[in-house]
């Protein structure tokens, strides 16, 4: 891996604008504030002494998508005992990676911090193709694509699981896109998603958002969708939509919701 | 079945300690050991040499390992004498300046009992020298309870070893159990991830055990303190995993088919895990050997059920149930004789036995608003239950400490969940993190 500041900013710079893979092999990364003598270190030592923390890595792949194409964010610092990364990431281990998914180019800054000083760096991800066409059954890209713009959340009541009307109208819907996506890519397969608001234990959540995602799937396969292509994840209250303490919030964090599978 | 909170008289409670609720009769049936708590003064402690620098790591943790224990009156240092001993030779039959024992025994002190002693470097070793002498008594020689010494490095942390070997000694005088050694295990949430994270009993040391990238959450303790099961999303779906607490290393387990396998505990045998499972299409509860073989259901029910506790004693399962809120149940061995232990209002949940079996914690949200949890006490074989905490955020997830005593909880009275420690009675109240979001602590060997 080279660390070559100048060099990853030019690259950088020259990839967003000319919205290119030009720098596809050269990740632009941060220099490092001490020599590197080894490979990468995959934890922060909290014992790093008078280091200053150095970025060894930090690169997303690939490093040009397609809008609704996912990539890797892959990153490892050492010397530092708080590493986080902007864009809504936050705060991350020493060494790791995450998948994104943006919709549109976007640059990412990571930033390590250690008892001896702090550090940052950049990864870039290019994202090409237009917006997502919200046309009802309109043919429109990739799998992702379709399944994260034209399936619509059935929303729950308070520690309930009942299909309510609202729900049984977004979930009709939801039944004809599905057919169609199950038609145009057949070896797929929607993931059925049961979440919950912060309000109930996080334990006695798991069962509930469970059982949320097996309603909903019941209720689909009532309607002709195949079930064998509808698997469904209980992440209780683990995943929220939104964070904030009022009723909107709550209300919009307990749903069914779908996303793509194999 | 409100018990009558008991107002506890200003002489059992430090006026340091600022109480939100009136002692009821469970909680102190857990704290008091019998008999009013004795006055005790800890000289602060001077070191030779090298041991000078570490003395405020000693001292400081020396005091409060004594404090937290909740077995003292901790004499306030304001009422000391000008001088105190640091070796029993030095002890004179009367002084007036701090020298003798009778200095401590009389006003404004009113020591009970004397901790002093001091730390010496020596051979590159740290080495305490510690006594506890009781202050009524005569003579030096009759008066010594503790005289030993104890050996760490010539480092804080040999400090910190030696302060709490030497506290542990002394409490265990007053029949109080040791915390030296436990771990406390709890889930840091950072960015999207959470790890499952080890740390001493007070908030040393903290390190992370898993590192799945994903969400590791809700972790259990063998009874040994060897091993840790938790709920894991690394698959994609909430699965078992167990882990090795000394390494991390992950030990092989078979998920049986479902959607949801979560919520893991262990038997008091350690040999069986119970767990809430979706393969019957609901979550209930069932029970399987430590690597996943041998599943079989235990319970069998139209509501969801989750958080299966098996008392220590045996015989009973504590566990979590709608239909409608959630609510804490019992039930046999066998799944039959489920009973209702909450009375229905609000919602209850993470159901804890004290390691004697006798006892249950909890959190319920009775006397809030949806959502608004606090920690609670209860006697199952009455009904009686006590509120250890109130109008301070939100806290849950409490779980025993191994001398029944104390608990760990999780709270974001500050707005940010942190974990936090205290005597049942809600008195010496430590907050143990800083860095991140902490939930879900369980206390273990």
């Amino acid at each position: 891996m080279k660390m070559n500041r100048t060099a990853g900013t030019i690259c950088l710079a020259a990839a967003l604008a000319l919205g290119t893979a030009a720098c596809k092999k050269k990740t632009p990364i941060a220099p490092p504030a001490a020599p590197i003598t080894s490979g990468n270190t995959d934890t922060v030592d909290p014992n790093a002494g008078k280091l200053k923390p150095a970025i060894l890595s930090f690169s997303v792949e690939p490093s040009s998508i397609e809008r609704g194409q996912s990539a890797t964010l892959r990153w490892s610092v050492s010397n530092a005992n708080a590493v986080s990364i902007d864009n809504g990431i936050g705060e991350v281990q020493g060494a790791g990676t995450r998948r994104i998914t943006p919709i549109e180019s976007t640059t990412f800054r990571l930033t390590a911090a250690g008892p001896n000083g702090t550090i940052s760096g950049t990864a870039t991800v290019n994202v090409t193709g237009t917006a997502p066409t919200n046309t009802g059954l309109a043919p429109a890209g990739t799998f992702e694509q379709v399944v994260n713009s034209q399936l619509s959340d059935a929303l729950f009541d308070y520690d309930g699981n009942t299909i309510r009307s609202d729900a049984q109208q977004a979930l009709n819907k939801d039944a004809e896109v599905l057919k169609k996506i199950f038609a145009d890519f057949p070896n797929r397969s929607v993931i059925v998603e049961g979440h919950c608001d912060e309000r109930g234990s996080a334990e006695y959540n798991l069962g509930l958002g469970d059982q949320r995602a097996s309603s909903a799937k019941a209720y689909l396969v009532q309607l002709g969708v195949s079930g064998d292509r509808l698997k469904t994840v209980s992440y209780g209250k683990e995943r929220p939509q939104c964070t904030e303490a009022n009723d909107d919030c709550y209300q919009k964090n307990r749903r069914a919701h779908f996303s793509a599978g194999q | 079945m409100v018990s009558g909170k008991v107002i506890r008289s200003l002489l059992l409670i430090p006026f340091s300690i600022a109480l939100a609720f009136a002692q009821g009769n469970l909680i102190q049936s857990v704290i008091s050991k019998g008999g009013g708590k004795p006055n005790l003064a800890v000289t602060d402690f001077r070191g030779t040499g090298g041991a000078q620098p570490l003395m405020n790591a000693f001292n400081g943790t020396l005091f409060s390992d004594l404090e937290t224990s909740g077995l003292f009156n901790m004499v306030s240092k304001s009422f000391y004498p000008l001088q105190n001993p640091q070796r029993p030779e030095e002890l004179k039959p009367t002084s007036g300046q701090g020298m003798a024992l009778v200095d401590w025994a009389g006003a404004p002190v009113n020591a009970n009992w004397l901790a002093f002693g001091y730390n010496a470097a020596q051979g590159g070793q740290l080495v305490l020298y510690g006594y506890l002498y009781d202050t009524a008594q005569k003579t030096a020689e009759s008066a010594q309870a503790i005289g030993k010494r104890y050996f760490g490095s010539l480092d804080d942390s040999g400090a910190r070893k030696v302060a709490h070997e030497f506290a542990a000694d002394i409490i265990q005088k007053f029949g109080g159990g040791s915390l030296i050694g436990s771990h406390i295990y709890f889930v840091r949430e950072t960015g999207r991830t959470k790890e499952i994270w080890q740390m001493d009993y007070d908030g040393q040391n903290q390190r992370p055990l898993t590192h799945s990238g994903s969400l590791s959450i809700m972790p259990a303790v063998s009874p040994d303190g060897t091993k840790l099961a938790y709920t894991s999303f690394a698959s994609g779906t909430p699965k078992l995993s167990l882990i090795s607490t000394e390494s991390g290393r992950p030990l092989r387990f078979y998920n049986q088919e479902a959607s949801l396998n979560a919520t893991p505990s262990f038997s008091p045998d350690g040999k069986t895990l119970y767990y809430a499972s979706s393969a019957s299409g609901l979550s209930q509860i069932y029970a399987a050997n430590l690597d996943g073989t041998n599943f079989r259901r235990v319970s069998v029910s139209k509501a969801i059920q989750v958080e299966p506790k098996v008392n220590p004693k045996g015989g009973v399962i504590a566990f979590v149930a709608g239909p409608g809120h959630q609510q804490i149940y019992r039930m046999n061995m066998e799944g039959a004789d489920m009973e209702r232990l909450t009375n229905g209002e609000g919602e209850a949940s993470n159901p804890a036995w004290s390691p004697d079996g006798r006892l249950l914690l909890f959190a319920w949200t009775r006397g809030y608003a949806t959502g608004g949890f606090n920690i609670f006490l209860m006697d199952p074989s009455t009904r009686e239950y006590d509120q250890l905490t109130s109008n301070a955020g939100r806290n849950e997830n409490p779980s025993w400490a191994p001398d029944g005593r104390h608990l760990v909880f999780t709270s974001n009275r500050t707005g940010i969940f942190q974990i936090y420690t205290m005597l049942a009675d809600g008195s010496q109240l430590q907050r143990l993190t800083s860095s991140g979001v902490n939930r879900s602590p369980v206390w273990g060997k």
